[in-house]
């Protein structure tokens, strides 16, 4: 059983919805990536999607390419961020970690590489934006290796397909609640509760929702229906201006502890 | 890679071209993908929609564009004879509108009522909106800031056809930063608007779509060389940046195994420089814009900003056909400097009587080189993409020329 897969499997137990941060690794600041690793656990996460910045962001909005841009200024690669989930793992090695961005940067990493790396970091899946599961044989090496690829399902995605998604399903199933790019427009809760309910009855992963999701009552809606609740962009925002990695911790924090709450008191 | 018997025969059902093309785009992409596949499938062997496009490209566009021999030029340089696919007396002055035209007529048969576009030199937007404007459809444009500044004259004609031009400033404020926004659009006005890619990269069908409109310039060109010269080319070339020109002309040749194909990709300052935009002749395969192809990135996969006196060739990937063209033996592809070409561009007006477009020049200056390499009686078909008059105000400029 993977990381991933226990943690989920704790979540259902204690009967809690499960919350999944998402930062930009490197971004406000690269030498405090760890601290804030630390303390999104200490706020309340229960698994943590850690974004690889990338140069060309075509499925992001604006927050959270602005983010990628930061850290990409700063020097961050994907070799920083392994060495960060190495640095994470020596003091928790229960928070499962999901790396999310897009693929060039494996692409010239070497897929095999990473794979060894990742798994050697103590990195327990990858959510590659622009790799559909029509494509995921370039993935295979990650699967071999142990790595868990988290697939997305949204909106426009069709009945057949979600049968497929549902069927190749590791880890989670990411549900996007917004046709659109990350972090734009509002939810319609009703919506989204019908399709994720269909998903859930089908799918042999749990089924985390998220793109949009900015407060406590946002956050709350979602946990009525979903195995896990995501938030990005908002936190994102939030933490960019932090002036030091103490800041960012403590933002970071007085942003999700409401939201935390809100979730557990379902 | 196995033989390929049949070059014809590419994409595959998956719209890979070997190990490159594919559909590389977030899940929320899948499905209108997907329709625009199917419409395209239903549409491409449809004989009305053939017929129309048929008669788009004759009577508003103005084809068949004429395959000129270069006869001064071709004496000057002193090798075999150079002749040019002459895509610059098409209507808006480019190859561009034949894919426009057939786009648009795909969106009016989807029944979409707005239509997006990127654009880095000018050329493909104008050409958007042109076909817009002509269809009653709703354009809207979206072109790197940095692009906006250099290419004036084509956002103003823009403008002028009714298309809404919107300034990209994120990233590099380029071409690449462009199609990443109108992705973006797309993603979120799905169901009424129809994304006109303007090259042949992007997410499969996009790479086989633009060929397919653009494969006409080949065709005619095949048939053209062999009526007036008795005999096919013995080498074909063409300027790369995306490659939707390259691969138009190049596509009915690929199966002549006798024609050599030479792409000419923007080489900039010289490719030792760094500063250029040579995906094939100095980048890696990698993953961008939808596709799998040769990619221009660092050590750490961010792409990489590229350099090139001509902003239609100023891409850091290139579509996955020539890469696959590439890694087949099939194509080969060449660097040609900022200077070169420039020298090209003069060197075509005082000979000919002709201003071809600075990424077009690229094309010129390529044919030069392999003229120089054939005896007399060789024949060298260069694919003249675009027409200059877009470009005087960078030329000008660059010569310390104030206009």
């Amino acid at each position: 059983m993977s990381r991933i897969d226990r943690r989920f499997a704790a979540l259902k137990a204690a009967g809690r919805t499960g919350l999944i941060p998402f930062v930009t690794a490197g971004d406000p600041s690269p030498d405090g990536v760890v601290a804030l690793l630390h303390g999104l656990v200490a706020a309340g996460a229960d698994l943590i999607e850690l974004g690889v910045p990338f140069s060309d962001p075509m499925a992001d909005g604006p927050v959270i390419q602005h983010a990628s841009e930061r850290a990409i200024a700063k020097g961050v690669g994907l070799a920083n961020v392994l060495a960060w989930v190495a640095a994470f793992r020596e003091n928790d090695t229960e928070t499962p970690i999901v790396l999310m961005g897009y693929l060039n940067p494996l692409e010239m990493y070497g897929y095999a590489a990473f794979a060894e790396d990742a798994v050697d970091a103590g990195v327990d899946g990858v959510l590659m934006v622009d790799c559909p599961l029509e494509e995921s044989h370039v993935l295979e090496p990650l699967r071999q290796a142990g790595l868990q690829q988290i697939l997305l399902a949204s909106p426009t995605t069709t009945e057949a397909r979600v049968g497929a998604l549902c069927e190749a399903a590791a880890g989670f199933l990411y549900y996007v609640s917004f046709a659109g790019i990350t972090g734009a427009a509002q939810l319609s809760t009703g919506d989204i509760a019908a399709r994720v309910a269909g998903i859930r009855a089908r799918s042999k992963a749990p089924v985390a929702v998220g793109f949009g999701v900015r407060d406590a009552a946002g956050a709350k809606a979602i946990g009525e229906f979903a195995d896990a609740v995501v938030i990005g962009s908002a936190l994102v925002d939030r933490i960019a201006g932090a002036t030091s990695a103490d800041d960012a911790v403590g933002r970071a924090r007085d942003f999700l502890a409401p939201i935390r709450a809100a979730l557990d008191a379902r | 890679m196995t033989e390929i018997t049949d070059f014809h025969a590419w994409p595959d059902a998956h719209g890979r071209f070997g190990d490159f093309g594919g559909i590389y785009v977030a899940e929320t992409l899948m499905e209108p993908l997907a329709e625009l596949t199917a419409a395209y499938e239903k549409l491409r062997t449809d004989p009305d929609f053939i017929a129309e496009l048929d008669r788009d490209l004759k009577y508003y566009v103005g084809r068949p564009s004429p395959v000129y021999h270069a006869e001064r030029l071709s004496k000057h340089v002193g090798g075999a004879r150079i002749v040019l696919k002459r895509e610059d007396l098409n209507h808006t002055g480019a190859h561009k509108i034949n894919n426009t035209v057939g786009q648009a007529l795909v969106a009016r048969y989807m029944g979409k009522s707005r239509i997006i576009a990127e654009t880095g030199a000018g050329q493909h937007g104008v050409a958007s909106a042109t076909v817009a404007a002509r269809m009653g459809l709703k354009c809207i444009v979206y072109m790197g800031a940095v692009d906006i500044e250099r290419q004036k004259i084509n956002v103003y004609r823009m403008r002028l056809l009714g298309a809404e031009v919107v300034p990209v400033t994120s990233g590099s404020k380029t071409l690449k930063d462009a199609l990443n926004e109108a992705m973006r659009d797309w993603v979120t006005n799905v169901a009424d608007t129809f994304y006109i890619i303007g090259t042949v990269a992007g997410p499969h069908p996009y790479p086989q779509m633009v060929r397919d409109f653009n494969a006409i310039v080949g065709r005619e060109a095949r048939a053209q060389t062999i009526e007036q010269f008795g005999r096919l080319p013995d080498v074909v070339t063409a300027c790369v940046g995306g490659g939707s020109n390259a691969i138009g002309i190049f596509h009915a040749f690929l199966n002549d195994r006798d024609v050599r194909i030479v792409g000419a990709e923007a080489a900039g300052d010289g490719i030792e420089t760094g500063r250029h935009a040579a995906s094939l002749a100095a980048g890696k395969p990698g993953v961008l814009h939808g596709n799998r192809t040769y990619v221009l990135s660092d050590a750490n996969g961010q792409i990489v900003e590229t350099h090139s006196v001509s902003a239609g060739l100023d891409y850091p990937g290139v579509g996955p056909e020539h890469a696959f063209l590439k890694d087949a033996g099939r194509a080969e592809y060449v660097g040609v400097t900022d200077d070169e070409a420039l020298e090209a561009f003069h060197l075509l007006a005082r000979t000919e009587g002709i201003l071809a477009a600075l990424e077009s020049s690229h094309a010129i200056a390529q044919a030069i080189k392999l003229a120089r390499e054939l005896p007399p009686d060789g024949l060298v078909l260069a694919n003249l993409s675009g027409r200059g008059d877009k470009d005087v105000h960078t030329i000008a400029a660059r010569e310390g020329i104030e206009l």
